[in-house]
């Protein structure tokens, strides 16, 4: 039945990735300067990515909708990246961040995929410390480390709570340094609208020039999207307000499949919702955790503040129920716990809608010095938008809508079902099953793009070294072309009342509500019917002013918004279909007594990836069936 | 709370450009600046006018895709905050704001309040990195960096490149934003070898693309939303004399 070849190298665990690289075609370098490689967004995974393809000497175009590649929202990654450097001398290895990596995934990700990871991070913070990006050190001068939710060691490399900002600049300047040799060129506010695919491989894109208003084909002998996760679905989420779906569904629509759309993290130490206006959520670095206690008063709906709840009158929840990890259980879990504790009415704040993280404690133990220079970009973060001083009264605290695992579906070698066309980072589903555990989606994204894709792509783009240059006149692209001016021809043409972003916050409403911490088969199938009618009315009423030919940032809201629809639709048919807990994905069904996730290794341990089969047609399920060689798939305790 | 604001309004890089006043009631203190710029776009498109193009992304103070002249002062009345972070509170009933774009010959408006700072990734480009490629590093610890030097790297590293001090400066100077890269770059030892030649190239690359002088006036620094210091632009001077 599957048409899934995942490509996995033959061999032991620790020996795939050595031999396939003994292995794997090679591109002679005079070839190299004729061939072409698009790279559509440049986060830390796109912007590594296009800088390492340029060094080895191939012509990479590199298109962001932004006005610079600095911008992309890996950017606001917080609390750090992870590598098996073992320099703390508590027994990690490679095999041990596999191992964290599989189980806090919940035994839904790809064996071969996570150990290779693993083995490249500490390459990853080698080539970051070369390129100057400033991570915290000891006062020997050695690199510090700290801890992350679900892991017992310590592996996490930091730059206080902006590492994926010194990060992320660092792949930056790498690329600008290719820039300027004109090895790689960059488009800016460039929004890419389509996928060109031609005698079946991938072979341009669609952009539309976001000042002119100009669509421009761009063709390349191969693509890759480093286009991130699609967590805005959501509305409101932790993500930049700019981020969107529209590469993953622009792709599943040309022929790539779309991997465990469900499996979407809500991070749990983000600062609650304020109002009505609100336009994003804020997190707040799941490092705080190595030092904040979590907390709701042991009385329903006390309203006291903080300040006059007693000692003896605080539930220390997560200590209490998970005594092994405490605060430091995995995001999933300590989501959930949060939502428990409020949707049963402890929670704390005008709406009930919130916990306290609280550093009294550490603050008392090691001084107020030390927790500034641990965290005080986080507290003067929280400080600026909430007002309140941390130092002094707890954090409020909420989940929200922050990473996909799932994504584009891509085999060893990071290719989609669609040939010569590459997912990275977060845009691929691979590495973090039903939950990514912190400080691994830097490393992820910095090792797909640094470190496999350029080997990777080698091996599909030394037969294509025969083909001169791609021309953009064809009826290919002629038909992507014309299919995006129609489409943007059709939101303009709607003319009716109401705002993209009020659609945007409906359909939010919907997936949180259904789709969100906690799901049901009731829930989701109100929820399908929703988006559906809630779709329709969109198509007939959606009011969207200005012109096709200017900066308009309401046609392109309004072309995200359409496309969050179908992203909506194929999440909830994913999350009804897996019926089973696991991970991030709660089905209220599946639960054992004690109202953990209940897995069904018997019957789901696969990865669920969708087929595009037509407007208005189900999207077929195809299933690539994880093979657990190396570990075995136990119940997953934090207790 | 009803509040009166004055915003320029530009169709393109060619128009003249003007200032156009809105009333806008129904504002709370709990929004932010950019927030109650929706709540007012969300307005104007009922009623069928053209909304207020202006950029942010991540609305978090660390992409620096925001940045709007407010009430004269770049990212508005609060110390270190971007305009994403600048709340409604801070401003009271019957206010009048006015909101312009940043003014400076490198930065052309391109719509609105949008202006394209294209120039800032010309000066990285330069020499705004460490000509590391990938592959090539050594052993991250192999090298050990002082702790307090890490730091001071970081401090100058936190830079988002939103232009606030090129708005601010009355000689449109790019010298916080280049002193903070050539800082950060030239406190780490993985810094030094490429060191003469990088500043040497971002001061002359600087003056290429129609940034002003330094004259020392510390207007950057008072205004950048990260709190980059002007000491960096002293480092910067050190380093260029030593270049020579």
């Amino acid at each position: 039945m599957t048409k899934l070849d995942a490509k996995i190298p033959e061999g032991p665990l620790a020996e795939k990735w050595t031999k396939y690289q003994a292995s794997v075609k090679l591109v002679n370098p005079a070839n190299k300067k004729n061939l072409d490689i698009i790279v559509v967004g440049a986060g830390a995974a796109g912007a590594s990515a296009a800088a390492s393809l340029a060094e080895l000497g191939y012509n990479v175009k590199v298109y962001v909708f932004q006005d610079s590649s600095r911008r992309a929202h890996s950017i606001a990654s917080q609390g750090g990246i992870n590598a098996t450097k073992n320099y703390k001398n508590d027994a990690d290895s490679d095999y041990r961040l596999f191992y964290d990596m599989i189980k806090g995934g919940d035994f839904r990700a790809r064996e071969a995929n996570v150990y290779r990871a693993a083995e490249v991070s500490n390459n990853i913070i080698d080539q970051y410390v070369a390129q100057g990006v400033p991570f915290a050190r000891e006062y020997s001068g050695y690199l510090a480390n700290r801890s992350f939710g679900g892991v017992q060691v310590s592996r996490t490399f930091y730059a206080q709570g902006q590492t994926g900002q010194q990060c992320t600049l660092a792949a930056y300047q790498a690329l600008s340094r290719q820039i300027k040799t004109g090895k790689a060129k960059i488009f800016t506010r460039r929004d890419m609208l389509d996928l060109v695919v031609i005698d079946g491989k991938a072979r341009g894109i669609i952009t539309r020039n976001l000042i002119t208003g100009e669509i421009e084909r761009h063709s390349a002998h191969a693509v890759v999207f480093a286009t991130g996760g699609f967590g805005t679905v959501y509305y409101l989420s932790t993500l930049a307000i700019n981020s969107n779906g529209s590469a993953a569904l622009a792709a599943y629509k040309k022929g790539a499949f779309l991997a465990n759309p469900s499996m979407a993290q809500i991070h749990p130490t983000c600062i609650p919702v304020l109002n009505d206006y609100q336009s994003k959520l804020t997190l707040m670095s799941e490092s705080l955790r190595n030092d904040g206690r979590v907390w709701v008063p042991k009385e329903k709906g006390d309203k006291r503040p903080a300040s006059g709840i007693k000692e003896e009158e605080r539930d220390y929840y997560l200590e209490r129920k998970y005594p092994a990890f405490g605060n430091l259980v995995p995001r999933d879990v300590a989501s959930r716990a949060a939502k428990e504790r409020c949707d049963e009415g402890y929670g704390v704040g005008d709406t009930g809608l919130a916990v306290y993280l609280d550093f009294k404690d550490a603050i008392n133990e090691q001084g107020h010095d030390t927790i500034k220079g641990k965290y005080g970009t986080l507290f003067d973060l929280y400080k600026k938008v909430t007002g309140i001083n941390p130092y002094k009264e707890p954090m409020r605290i909420y989940p929200a809508s922050h990473y996909t695992m799932g994504g584009l579906w891509v085999d060893y070698n990071l290719m989609t079902t669609v040939p010569g066309l590459y997912a990275i980072g977060e845009a691929n589903f691979s590495d973090h099953g039903a939950n990514r555990l912190g400080a691994s989606s830097l490393m992820q994204c910095s090792g797909d793009g640094y470190f496999i894709l350029p080997v990777t792509i080698g091996d599909y783009l030394a037969d294509q070294i025969k083909i001169p240059h791609i021309s953009t006149d064809t009826s290919e692209f002629d038909e992507a072309e014309k299919a995006v001016k129609d489409k943007l021809n059709k939101l303009l043409s709607v003319k009716g009342t109401q705002t993209p972003t009020s659609f945007h916050k409906r359909l939010g409403h919907i997936l949180w509500t259904y789709s969100g911490m906690k799901r049901n088969e009731e829930g989701l199938k109100k929820a399908l019917l929703q988006v559906k009618e809630l779709k329709e009315e969109f198509w007939k009423d959606v009011k969207v002013s200005g012109g096709l030919n200017e900066l308009n940032h309401e046609l392109e809201k309004a072309g995200r918004v359409a496309d969050f629809f179908e992203i909506a639709n194929l999440i909830i048919i994913d999350a009804l279909n897996r019926k089973e807990s696991c991970g991030a994905h709660f089905r209220e069904e599946y639960q054992t007594p004690e109202g953990e996730a209940e897995r069904d290794d018997k019957n789901y341990s696969y990865v669920a990836t969708w087929e595009y089969t037509g407007e208005n047609s189900v999207p077929e399920l195809h299933k690539e069936d994880l093979v657990f060689e190396f570990v075995k798939p136990t119940k997953r305790s934090y207790k | 709370m009803n509040i009166t604001l004055k915003i320029w309004r530009q169709k393109n890089k060619l128009d003249k450009g003007k200032f156009v006043t809105y009333k806008l009631d129904g504002v709370s203190s709990e929004m932010t600046f950019l927030e109650m710029l929706d709540y007012l776009n969300e307005k104007l498109i009922k009623e069928d006018a053209d909304p207020i193009a202006f950029d942010s992304d991540c609305r978090e103070g660390i992409c620096g895709m925001c940045g709007l002249y407010i009430n004269g002062r770049p990212n508005g009345p609060e110390k270190g905050v971007t305009t994403c972070q600048l709340s409604m509170s801070v401003f009271k009933d019957g206010d009048k704001i006015t909101v312009e774009p940043w003014r400076s010959k490198a930065f052309p408006v391109i719509k609105d309040l949008v202006v394209d700072r294209n120039s800032f990734d010309k000066l990285i480009q330069v020499g705004g990195y460490i000509s590391a490629n990938t592959g090539a590093a050594p052993e991250a610890n192999s090298i050990p960096v002082k702790k307090e030097n890490a730091e001071r790297a970081f401090d100058s590293g936190t830079c988002i490149g939103c232009g606030t001090c090129v708005a601010a400066c009355k000689n449109a100077s790019a010298m916080l934003f280049v002193s903070a890269k050539i800082s950060q770059l030239a406190l780490l030892p993985q810094g030094q070898v490429e060191a003469r030649k990088r500043v040497i190239d971002m001061i002359n690359e600087m003056d290429n693309l129609g940034f002003g002088n330094c004259s020392n006036t510390g207007a950057c620094e008072a205004e950048c939303p990260k709190e980059i210091k002007l000491t960096n632009i002293a480092r910067l001077n050190r380093e260029y004399l030593k270049a020579f």
